[in-house]
């Protein structure tokens, strides 16, 4: 019995293959969509770690030489032999077969225990590693440059390209270099051990936390995918559940046929579970394997993204790994199973010899409408209690989905408004039939429209965030990077030479000299600067007392940066913690984790006196010049002088990229809603035919019939569209303001991009019109007999 | 100190070891020196190292009691393994040092270790002046070991230590050429167990202030176990009356054991019984999250009248090191009682 009725309810599929398809379709997409910004989420963060462990920046703190040179072996053993636990680390560079490599040296029996990855070396190789020839590890694809190299090489392919690591002794009969780079703190440290100033009063500890951690700053962004993912999954769904919903309503006679033939409703509804989780695995499948050629398509440019972005380091290659796609194939069960549960709920209350009535249909509809207001109304408290007691990312995040969800439950009801609205205005007959007809097609239409609403408001948020973004970090990397050359000195010496020497020859010389501190207990940087044209310029005050700039000279106050503002809670005019100085002003610092106060430079002199800028930042119009002039005279190392034109070329095209994984992503889910509507109208036009047909009948043509079909398509993407607009610029918002602020502690300024919008609003019409298409011409093309029969029929 | 750690040092530690198991052990094998009988001891020369022979260790443990009647265990350990032989100076050398220190508390067992390199300082060991170190780990003193202090440091505990030889050294074996299995494998091996030991231990509960008795075994080799052994169990007692037993037995891939044991009189005498006279057997098995390991014996030395229950301290000693092994102290009950220390390496098979 089990096997016939299962024939039953799956001939449905083979005698409807679109509908199939849609159900597969939509769902791989969804999962596609979510398993592929997974797959390079997960990837690019499996990359940090693994760039983390090897170079152990971030995670530990590190001992350097307080003039930038390097840490010798007897520092090195003193430290130890006072109950330190740190490791050495050489770092170089040197070119071989015509090409550059980044060598690291380290020491594997000091290595903190806790290090993660390649970098730890397994005691098994040991003896190879400290074996006299040496052992070197390096990425696969450089094995063949450097079987010559005169050590042994282990091929690793999570070793990063063009970087080596291998033993000290190796580094230093490689790199010609004794002495070490710098030390790594373990983070477990005996119970008590003298200060560092008692050991080695030339070293300096710099703690591994406030240092540039990359994947704090790389959170940002994989935020906004994830975001992303989730908008695009949700999408997704919204399509299954139509196609599910609509595949009940088509199946109710057989299920009444069935089921007077005596089959429990308890096997039915088994069988239906089991065709869904059938579904739901085909799918899961082939939209994981999409994800994955999704992902392995867009992770260059996302590798190149962050790498230009942050310096972190991202494989560009992608790895199966089974938490994601085992993820993909979850969110494809998960989501079938929300999609199926309303579909079998009704089933099982349905009366026995419910009549499959398009009309009753309709009816059911219009008080599901209400429920789902009544549910959007729900959501929205939940939303606003939220805001209003919730705080952390959670809440965040908890509010995103509450008012994407809540939205696209009140769609219908807004739709329906409108509709009304029209009609209300509507003269003559045609047009009143037109919109009545429209809203009467509403409850068929209603789930493509929403999955079209998610898809344009996700659309209009993550364009929005990733504009403001762009603007905001090309506004600050003007800002901060002001100078056209940027010139680190090794010591004291070099740079009091550098200075003196550069007297007279550029436009400005801009010390940049600071300090590492504490304040309320957290990492921050207290920085001097010059009083020049070039800092009130460029540097854009976000809150500020009047002639900031002037009293920060005057040594009247301070200057801030946003993270230590919010950090503190404080307003300008306020006093410091530490020194009690004003707050004279607030600026914006993208991406730094840590706090900065910035003073005047006499104030900084007067109160660090033994503190020496080693860098500077140069203004001057020849900055080619200049730059070819120093190291001529300097023999400056490769990395001392930094070209800003350079370094802001290099973020544009980043930028560029990043807009080019949006885009991709844009344009992927707005396929997808497109397509679920093109799947609504196919499933509808059939029903509809005993509607049509008296209007046809009465004497309209069937060509007008398909062409106010089209438009009736338009209308509603339009008005969806005209919803989406302010539902996704609320979703930029949130992420914007409560997200970022909740995850990073600064703010992203919120910018509008209306004609961004615009082409959207025109990309959405397209799509409903392309999907509205094929229904017409159908329409159009539906012999007159067929029409006629609807008469003959009973109904 | 008997096989030991060895074995896991060199199971650990050089590639080539560990892929032939125990075979790679075998005799000339890189070019390492091999204990030989009828060596003559040159002290003070050889307190210090032997970086010809590929192991070798500097191995205390120390039976203690606090002011409240508590008993704890101490270890500090210094354990030597050459990737080959001799000595180079910076760091192309290749001998690798590993410190392991330990103290057990009837309820608790602290452990922490280090790992060092030779040839740049960090790690080593001086005859004249006696010093062993690793970072700020030492045990220094006489030249003749008769005086010593002690000192270790972990993120959890720490402790300091005198030590002042109440006897004279004792030599295991054929006057120090120690066999470990039928085949001939064999170390040089003495020890020094009259050690009377008191100062601190700084643990999480605060300082406690303890003496005791201690035990410093020194022994290297190139070669300690056959191919066809599996790991060992090492005791060291000591009774009321005075007298000291060592005994251990090397656990074979069929099931039986090779034994030996050195019986120490009161006065520094010792007596050494082959393969056979001692007998060890578990009698209780303990589940740690490591590995199952007999934490109750019953020890027997017939020849001496010697049947005893030997049982943990606290049956978790278990040695969460690199190279992991258990190692605590013991209470010993029956025909003698007094307290001794127990090693069993081996058993961690999961």
């Amino acid at each position: 019995m089990i096997r016939t009725t299962l024939g039953a309810l799956l001939s449905h599929w083979w005698r409807n293959p679109l509908q199939a398809f849609t159900m597969i379709a939509g769902l791989a997409m969804a999962t596609a969509l979510w398993s592929g910004v997974q797959a390079i989420n997960t990837e690019a963060r499996a990359s940090y770690d693994r760039a983390a462990s090897a170079i152990g920046q971030g995670r530990f703190d590190q001992i350097l030489n307080h003039d930038g040179t390097t840490v010798t072996l007897t520092q090195y053993v003193a430290l130890r032999r006072a109950g330190w636990q740190v490791s050495p680390v050489i770092e170089g560079s040197f070119q071989f077969g015509g090409q550059g490599f980044s060598l690291t040296g380290i020491d594997p029996l000091t290595l903190p225990r806790d290090i993660a990855g390649g970098t730890r070396v397994d005691l098994a190789d040991l003896a190879e590693f400290l074996s006299p020839e040496g052992l070197v590890v390096v990425h696969p694809a450089d094995v063949n440059v450097l079987t010559a190299l005169g050590t042994r090489l282990r091929s690793d392919p999570s070793q990063r390209r063009g970087h080596l690591t291998a033993s000290v002794a190796t580094a230093q009969k490689l790199l010609g270099v004794q002495e070490f780079t710098r030390l790594l703190v373990a983070n477990e440290q005996p119970l008590s051990r003298p200060t560092l100033a008692a050991v080695a009063p030339a070293l300096v500890l710099h703690n591994g936390q406030d240092q540039s951690d990359v994947a704090r700053l790389t959170d940002s962004f994989h935020l906004n995918l994830t975001a992303f993912g989730l908008l695009s999954f949700a999408v997704g769904i919204f399509i299954v559940y139509g196609a599910i919903g609509l595949a009940f309503e088509q199946r109710r006679p057989i299920f009444r046929t069935l089921r007077t033939l005596g089959l429990p409703l308890v096997t039915l509804m088994g069988l239906l579970a089991f065709e869904h989780i059938l579904f739901a695995l085909i799918a899961g499948a082939i939209g994981v394997a999409l994800g994955y050629v999704m992902a392995a398509l867009l992770l260059p440019d996302v590798a190149a993204t962050l790498r230009g972005l942050y310096s972190a380091e991202v494989s560009g290659e992608l790895t199966l790994r089974p938490s994601w796609w085992l993820s993909g194939l979850g969110m494809a069960l998960g989501g079938t199973a929300a999609a199926a549960s309303g579909a079998l709920w009704r089933l099982n209350r349905m009366p026995l010899l419910a009549a499959a009535h398009p009309r009753a249909w309709a009816a059911e509809a219009q008080r599901s409408v209400r429920r789902m207001l009544r549910a959007a109304f729900g959501l929205g408290t939940v939303g606003l209690l939220l805001a209003m007691f919730g705080s952390g990312l959670n809440a965040g995040f908890g509010l995103l989905a509450c008012l994407l969800i809540a939205a696209a439950l009140a769609l219908p009801f807004t739709l329906d408004l409108m509709l009304r609205g029209a009609g209300m205005l509507a003269r003559g007959v045609v047009a009143q039939w037109f919109w009545a007809d429209t809203r009467s097609q509403l409850p068929g239409l209603s789930m493509a429209l929403m999955a079209l609403l998610l898809a344009m408001a996700a659309n209009i948020g993550v364009s929005t965030m990733v504009s403001s973004f762009r603007l905001t970090f090309v506004g600050w990397l003007d800002q901060r990077l002001a100078s056209e050359l940027y010139l680190s000195a090794r010591t004291h010496e070099e740079a009091a030479a550098l200075a003196g020497y550069l007297e007279g020859k550029v436009d400005a010389v801009l010390p940049i000299i600071s300090i590492e501190t504490r304040i309320g207990g957290l990492p921050a940087e207290i920085y001097g600067i010059r009083d020049q044209a070039t800092y009130r310029d460029n540097w854009r005050l976000l809150f500020s007392v009047p002639d900031a700039w002037d009293r920060l000279n005057r040594g009247e106050g301070v200057l801030v940066n946003e993270q230590l503002f919010r950090r503190q809670g404080l307003a300008v005019g306020d006093q410091l913690p530490n020194q009690g100085d004003m707050v004279l002003g607030v600026y914006g610092d993208y991406g730094n984790p840590a706090g900065q106060v910035v003073l005047g430079l006499s104030t900084f002199r007067a109160r660090y006196p033994d503190v020496v800028a080693m860098r500077f930042g140069l203004r001057t119009s020849a900055p080619q010049r200049v730059a070819a002039d120093l190291r001529e005279k300097f023999d400056l190392p490769p990395g001392a002088i930094v070209d800003q034109a350079r370094i802001k070329a290099m973020s544009l095209e980043i930028f560029e990229r990043t807009f080019s994984v949006t885009t991709a992503l844009n344009i992927l889910t707005l396929s997808v809603a497109g397509f679920a509507i093109l799947i609504s109208l196919l499933t509808l036009a059939t029903m509809r035919l005993p509607q049509l047909a008296p209007v046809w009948a009465l004497g309209m043509t069937r060509r007008t019939l398909a062409l106010l079909e089209l438009l009736r398509a338009l209308c509603l993407a339009a008005f969806a569209g005209l919803a989406a607009i302010p539902l996704g610029l609320g979703l930029a918002w949130l992420l914007l303001a409560i997200v970022n602020v909740q995850a990073f502690g600064w703010r992203l300024p919120m910018h509008l991009f209306p004609v961004d919008y615009m082409k959207l609003g025109v990309l959405t019409l397209l799509a409903a019109l392309l999907a509205a298409l094929w229904p017409a011409l159908r329409l159009a093309r539906t012999p007159p007999d067929r029409l006629l029969r609807v008469f003959s029929n009973e109904r | 100190m008997n096989a030991k750690i060895a074995i896991l040092l060199l199971m650990g530690l050089p590639a080539a070891v560990t892929a032939q198991g125990f075979a790679g052990l075998g005799i000339g094998a890189g070019g390492f020196a091999v204990p030989q009988p009828n060596y003559q001891f040159d002290f003070p020369a050889d307190h210090g190292a032997h970086p010809d022979y590929r192991i070798e260790w500097w191995y205390l443990t120390a039976n203690l009691r606090g002011p409240d009647g508590t008993s704890y265990g101490l270890q500090w350990t210094l354990f030597r393994s050459a990737l080959r032989p001799g000595e180079a100076s910076g760091w192309s050398s290749p001998q690798i040092w590993m410190g392991h220190a330990a103290v057990t508390t009837p309820d608790q067992h602290f452990v922490t270790e280090r790992l060092a390199q030779g040839g740049i300082g960090q790690a080593g060991v001086t005859s004249e002046p006696y010093e062993a170190w690793i970072d700020d780990w030492r045990m220094a003193g006489a030249a003749d070991l008769s005086a010593l202090t002690l000192s270790a440091s972990g993120p959890t505990f720490a402790y300091e230590m005198k030590l002042t030889a109440d006897g004279p050294l004792v030599f295991h074996g054929e006057r120090g050429y120690s066999i470990k299995s039928a085949e001939g494998q064999a170390s040089y091996y003495y020890s020094q167990p009259f050690y009377r030991i008191s100062g601190n231990l700084d643990l999480p509960e605060g300082v406690v202030t303890v003496t005791g008795d201690a035990w410093l075994d020194r022994e290297w080799s190139s070669q300690p176990l056959a191919e066809s052994q599996t790991g060992w169990d090492w005791f060291s007692l000591g009774f009321d009356d005075g007298a000291r037993l060592m005994g251990f037995r090397v656990r074979q891939a069929d099931g039986t054991a090779f034994s030996s044991a050195t019986w120490i009189e009161p006065d520094g005498r010792a007596t050494s019984y082959p393969d056979g006279a001692f007998n060890a057997a578990p009698l209780v098995q303990t589940t740690l999250p490591a590995a199952t390991v007999p934490t109750s014996w019953r020890v027997r030395l017939p020849e001496r009248g010697v049947d005893v229950t030997v049982e943990a301290l606290n049956a978790d000693a278990w040695m969460t090191t690199a190279v992991p092994y258990w190692e605590g102290p013991v209470t010993v009950t029956g025909s003698h009682n007094g307290r001794g220390y127990l090693e069993m390496a081996g058993y961690d098979t999961k």
